[in-house]
């Protein structure tokens, strides 16, 4: 018996010993890149980065126009994208379920939700921005929105699933005709759940690079022009890694550490928010 | 065997003179157990399928007005399932779906042209677990009273009150009418659902296991509240405690797979009950 415990004592140890391992393995890297944008941006998170526009090599500037047009496409995005997911989402959880035309659209959902944005960003460019013969920013904030749906559409139904059928049916036995029930009721008790949701689609779509190259381009000036290319952070900072001027790189690291920010703040707030919604029960 | 009923009868009257389910066999003392109430509801040929399953098997039986009818039973014996069928709450489930007749004051409520939502206001119903919806205390019970009437704010207060203190929950929560209604210990979550029924003024109220996650303070308290609200309302009550049932109701049915195996007063039902299936599972020899 003693044989047989001190076996499986060695072995709990070797696994557990690899599992920790596997774990500072992966974190080591994520250390490495939060560390690499750290060094290299801190010195550029200055005024000038949020008051002054992108330059040209050599010159004084800022990201002021980048940050702009990020931050309007991804709003844009996320005002066209929530609802149409958030209704989506509805149909599947409340009204689909297990119908025919429901399980069509969750099996196109999950390969939209995995679909590479680079094909999102080039389908846009074929459907938008071809026809008006220039690349817009509406057509970057477009194809973002296309990368916002699945995600809303997927947490909105992961949620409304969650909320109890007899809490359905307490709402129903009272003669609460099904829309009601819905909106007072299932987006109620789900609510929290939802917005962490939008709050992830909004981290994901704030670092999309590959359908802005394709659709809004980039542009040197500041531009409020939706019709015309906007300038928005994840282009220039690949622009600007990628040139060989100093100051240029400079900028890009910022403009990283900016965006690794915005991303980790969204993310630790969605968080909190869940937490503090299951605290609360 | 028909005896006459004292209530004046709606305009159908015939189809009310019988309470159904009655063996023939019954003993000479019939008339003492006939119900004095006028009846409520009528179940006639009530057959019940999830999906291919039949779990009511052709049940008839008539349902007191201002009187306490427990169904009572083995687990899987359809007295749940009798139950949703009186508001239809099954409909929720698409595959799910009754046969036959139930008559509210003579109008076959599983009449295609029903209005659910309207059908459901007049037929009120408590779960076996407490739902509190995810809102105030007060909005809780506002909720139902906002769907079907447009009241004045002053109005809907008095009538969150009424029914609070109706359900004997006023003296507790009446100082935090603004808290969530999750933060109400069980008991009172119960009560609270009772009161957001009995808000609506409904006529028949259906209570599925009403008591049987609460301690048994709580269960006391349910079992007055039944008691005090009887006079007003038309009650069914589906429970697994026979105590229960001989506690609080009038009449009690007794099914066993998707049978109405007995249906009549309580007394006769658990002191001479007429079928031996009866007699076996009130005095705990299955079920």
């Amino acid at each position: 018996m003693a044989a047989v415990y001190a076996r499986r004592r060695i072995r709990n140890i070797v696994a557990m010993a690899a599992a920790i391992v596997a774990t500072v393995l992966g974190l080591a890297w994520l250390a490495s890149i939060l560390w690499t944008v750290l060094r290299g941006g801190i010195g550029a998170l200055d005024l000038d980065l949020f008051t002054k526009m992108t330059p040209p090599p050599g010159s004084d500037g800022g990201l002021l126009n980048a940050i702009y047009g990020s931050f309007v496409m991804t709003g844009i995005a996320t005002l066209v994208g929530t609802p149409v997911g958030v209704l989506a989402g509805t149909y599947l959880a409340e009204y689909g379920r297990t119908r025919r035309l429901a399980e069509v659209v969750r099996f196109v959902n999950d390969i939209l939700l995995s679909a590479p944005s680079i094909i999102i960003g080039l389908f846009v460019y074929a459907v938008m921005v071809l026809p008006m013969k220039h690349f817009s920013g509406i057509a970057g904030a477009m194809a973002l929105a296309i990368i916002v749906v699945p995600i809303v559409l997927r947490t909105t139904e992961d949620m409304l699933n969650l909320v109890p059928a007899s809490l359905r049916e307490a709402a129903a036995a009272l003669g609460t005709p099904q829309w009601r029930v819905i909106v007072a009721i299932s987006y109620r008790a789900a609510l929290q759940g939802m917005v962490t949701g939008v709050m992830l689609a909004v981290a994901r779509i704030s670092g999309e690079t590959a359908p802005l190259l394709f659709t809004a381009l980039n542009n040197q000036f500041w531009s409020s022009d939706l019709n015309a290319p906007m300038a928005n952070l994840p282009v220039v900072i690949f622009q600007f890694a990628l040139s060989p001027y100093e100051d240029w790189q400079r900028l890009a690291l910022g403009g990283a550490l900016l965006i690794t920010l915005v991303v980790l703040g969204l993310n630790i707030a969605a968080r909190a928010l869940a937490n503090w919604g299951s605290s609360k029960k | 065997m028909n005896q006459a009923v004292t209530t004046p009868a709606p305009a159908r009257a015939p189809s009310y003179m019988r309470i159904a389910a009655r063996s023939d066999s019954a003993p000479a003392d019939d008339a003492a157990v006939a119900p004095r109430a006028a009846p409520k509801v009528e179940i006639r040929d009530l057959r019940f399928y999830y999906k291919q399953f039949e779990a009511l098997k052709g049940i008839n039986l008539t349902l007191a007005d201002k009187c306490v009818t427990a169904f009572i039973g083995p687990s899987g014996c359809g007295k749940s399932t009798l139950l949703r069928v009186i508001n239809r709450i099954y409909e929720l489930y698409p595959d799910q779906r009754a046969s036959g007749e139930v008559l509210i004051d003579g109008r076959n409520v599983l009449a295609p042209g029903e209005d659910l939502n309207l059908l459901r206001a007049r037929v009120g119903m408590v779960f076996q677990k407490p739902t509190p919806f995810p809102m105030s205390i007060y909005d809780n019970i506002a909720f139902g009273l906002r769907l079907y009437h447009d009241l004045p704010q002053s109005e809907l207060d008095g009538r969150v009150e009424q029914a609070l203190r109706r359900a004997a929950l006023w003296d507790e929560v009446g100082g935090k009418l603004r808290q969530s209604g999750l933060s109400l210990s069980g008991g009172q979550q119960q009560r609270l659902c009772i009161a957001r029924a009995i808000a609506l003024e409904p006529e028949v109220l259906l209570l599925d296991e009403p008591a049987s996650a609460l301690d048994p303070i709580s269960t006391a308290r349910i079992e007055e509240l039944i008691f005090a609200l009887k006079s007003d309302y038309c009650i069914v009550i589906v429970t697994h405690n026979m105590q229960q049932a001989a506690r609080t109701a009038d009449y009690t049915a007794f099914m066993y797979l998707g049978d109405l195996v007995e249906f009549d007063t309580t007394s006769v039902i658990f002191t001479h009950p007429n079928k031996k299936q009866t007699e076996d599972y009130v005095t705990g020899r299955f079920g």
